[in-house]
C-alpha cells in the first residue's frame, strides 16, 4: 500500500464505515430490513410472489423480480424532486441484476416478487446500502434464496486504493488522480453479481481492489445474518 | 384485500357496545411515538409512529419567485408519497387522489392558522423569497396516515433550520445551516380525522375501521379555534351528528396535545 494516506474521517484505507441492520422494521410487508452504513440509511421492504401485472409482462417459466431504488427528496442536502428519474431508474435495475443470481424464482413461475428500496438519508454507497437491505428482506420474507448478497464500493483516491467512499471522498476529492468508485456485490461464498466503475484505475490496482471488497463483504455478511437471526428471536 | 364484510358488520356491532377490537375507547388515539432529526440532510425531519403506522416527514428549503399576489411572503408545497413499500395497496406511479388529498388538507391544516410566518421568509420583496417543501412518505399504513402525517408535518417544520445564504452570489448553500428556526407560531395545529362507522363514531381508526368508515371529517384546529375543516367520503352526516363531532373535538385535542408533549420534542423546540 502506498505511504501514509490521510483519509478525511480517519479512516484506514481498508476500513469501512460503522454499519448496523435490523429485520422486520415494516409491519405490513412480508419481509423487511434497515441497513446502515455510516450516515447512510436504506430501508427495504418486499411483497410477493404475488400475481403479476400487466399480465404480458409475465414470465410462464420463472418468476419475475421486480426492484424499485428511490432516494426520498430531503435525503441529500440539495432536495431531489419526488419520483423515479434516469439515475433511479437504472440503479433499480442494477439492483435486480445484483439479487437476482441468488432468488431462487424459478420455484414461481408467472409471479412477481417486488422488492422496495428507500433511501432516507444519504452520504455516498447508496446502491450497496439498498442492496444489503434488499437481500435481508427477501431473506426475512422467506423467498427460498441459494445464499444472500453483500455489497461494499472500494474506491480509489489519487493512488490509494480504499474502501467505502463516503460523499466527501466520492464527489468533492480532486488531489493527484482524484477519485474512483466502484461497488460491487458479492454472494456468502465470493461471486461477483455487480460491479461498476467510475474513474480510473489500471487492471492491477482494480484487482487489488476487488480483494479489498471481498474481505469487507464479509464483515457485512455476518451483520446481515446476525439481523436475520436476531428477528426470529424477537417472535415475528 | 379490503376487509371483509363480516368484520365490518363485527367492528360495528362492538362500538354499540362501546369497544374496538385493540381494546381503545371510541375517541382514544394510539400509542404516539414522536422522533425529529432523523434525516441529516433535511433542514428538519421527523418519524411518526401512530401504533403501527408510521411516516417521515422532510422539510428543505430553497429560493424562488414569489407569487404575484404576494410579493413579500415566502411559499410553501406540501407532497405526500404513498409508498409502495408502506402497503400492498399502494402501487408505483404518479401521486393518485388519496395521495392528492392528504397533501392538500396537511397543506390547508399548515396554511390557514398562519403556523408559519411567511412575511419572515422574505429574503427581497417581489424578487426572492424562501420556499418551505415539505416531503411525506408513508412507511407503513395501519390507518389515518393523515392524522400522523399532520403531527409529523408540524414536528419537522419545528425542527427545522433555515440554510444558508449568499446573498452577494445570491445562492443557497446547500447543506450548511444557521442556527435560526423556520418562523413558526408556538401555538401548532393539530388535524383529527373523525370517521363515521355503523352508527359511531371514532377517531384514529386501524386500516380495517378506516376500510368499514362510511364518512370522515378532517378538522384542523389549534386550541378551540378552527381553521380547516374537509368532510370525505360518501355517506351524509346528519346535524347531530356533526355537532357530536364538534363537541369530541376539545377532549379529543387536549388528549393528543397531551401525548405530544410526553413525547417532549414539539415543546422543547
Amino acid at each position: 500500500m502506498t505511504k501514509e494516506f490521510k483519509r478525511q474521517d480517519g479512516r484506514k484505507p481498508d476500513e469501512i464505515r460503522e454499519i448496523s441492520a435490523k429485520v422486520g422494521i415494516i409491519p405490513n410487508a412480508d419481509g423487511s430490513a434497515m441497513f446502515q452504513s455510516g450516515k447512510t440509511i436504506a430501508i427495504a421492504a418486499v411483497y410477493g410472489p404475488k400475481e403479476h401485472h400487466p399480465r404480458n409482462q409475465r414470465n410462464p417459466a420463472r418468476g419475475t423480480l421486480r426492484c424499485t431504488y428511490n432516494m426520498m427528496s430531503f435525503s441529500v442536502t440539495d432536495r431531489i424532486r419526488p419520483g423515479p428519474n434516469r439515475r433511479s431508474t437504472e440503479i433499480s435495475k442494477i439492483i435486480e441484476w445484483a439479487l437476482e443470481p441468488v432468488v431462487m424464482l424459478d420455484k414461481y413461475p408467472g409471479l412477481v416478487v417486488d422488492v422496495h428500496i428507500h433511501m432516507t438519508q444519504a452520504d455516498a454507497g447508496t446502491r450497496c446500502a439498498g442492496i444489503n437491505a434488499a437481500a435481508m428482506a427477501l431473506a426475512h420474507a422467506g423467498i427460498p434464496m441459494k445464499d444472500l448478497v453483500s455489497s461494499i464500493a472500494a474506491g480509489k483516491l489519487d493512488k490509494t486504493i480504499v474502501l467505502d467512499l463516503d460523499k466527501y471522498e466520492d464527489s468533492e476529492f480532486e488531489e493527484g488522480e482524484g477519485s474512483t468508485d466502484i461497488p460491487i456485490t458479492f454472494t456468502g461464498d465470493g461471486k461477483l453479481t455487480h460491479i461498476q466503475v467510475d474513474g480510473h484505475i489500471t487492471t492491477e490496482q482494480l484487482k487489488q481492489a476487488i480483494k479489498m471488497a471481498r474481505e469487507a463483504s464479509k464483515k457485512i455478511y455476518e451483520v446481515q445474518k446476525k439481523a436475520l437471526k436476531d428477528s426470529l428471536g424477537g417472535g415475528k | 384485500m379490503k376487509t371483509p364484510n363480516i368484520t365490518k358488520q363485527r367492528i360495528e356491532k362492538y362500538l354499540e357496545q362501546g369497544k374496538r377490537f385493540d381494546g381503545r375507547k371510541l375517541d382514544e388515539f394510539r400509542e404516539l411515538v414522536i422522533e425529529t432529526g432523523v434525516s441529516k440532510n433535511a433542514e428538519g425531519s421527523a418519524r411518526v409512529k401512530l401504533g403501527k403506522t408510521d411516516v417521515i416527514v422532510g422539510v428543505k428549503m430553497d429560493v424562488s419567485k414569489p407569487y404575484a399576489d404576494s410579493q413579500d411572503k415566502g411559499t410553501m408545497m406540501v407532497n405526500v408519497e404513498l409508498l409502495p413499500l408502506s402497503s400492498p395497496r399502494f402501487e408505483n406511479g404518479p401521486p393518485k387522489f388519496p395521495a392528492i388529498e392528504l397533501a392538500r388538507v396537511i397543506d390547508r391544516g399548515i396554511r390557514e392558522c398562519k403556523f408559519i410566518d411567511f412575511e419572515k421568509l422574505c429574503i427581497k420583496k417581489g424578487e426572492k423569497v424562501w420556499t418551505v417543501f415539505i416531503d411525506i412518505y408513508s412507511i407503513n399504513d395501519d390507518g389515518n396516515l393523515l392524522d400522523a402525517a399532520g403531527i409529523g408535518a408540524v414536528a419537522a417544520l419545528k425542527d427545522a433550520k433555515i440554510p444558508k445564504y449568499d446573498e452577494e452570489n445570491e445562492q443557497v448553500l446547500f447543506g450548511e445551516l444557521t442556527d435560526k428556526s423556520l418562523p413558526v407560531k408556538k401555538e401548532f395545529p393539530i388535524s383529527i380525522t373523525f370517521h363515521k362507522v355503523g352508527e359511531n363514531i371514532i377517531v384514529d381508526p386501524t386500516r380495517e375501521e378506516e376500510d368499514v368508515s362510511e364518512a370522515r371529517v378532517t378538522i384542523g384546529s389549534s386550541k378551540g379555534i378552527i381553521s380547516s375543516m374537509q368532510k370525505g367520503d360518501l355517506k351524509a352526516l346528519d346535524i347531530e351528528e356533526f355537532n357530536k363531532i364538534l363537541d369530541m373535538l376539545e377532549k379529543t385535542w387536549n388528549d393528543i396535545f397531551k401525548k405530544i408533549n410526553r413525547n417532549k420534542i414539539l415543546e422543547s423546540l
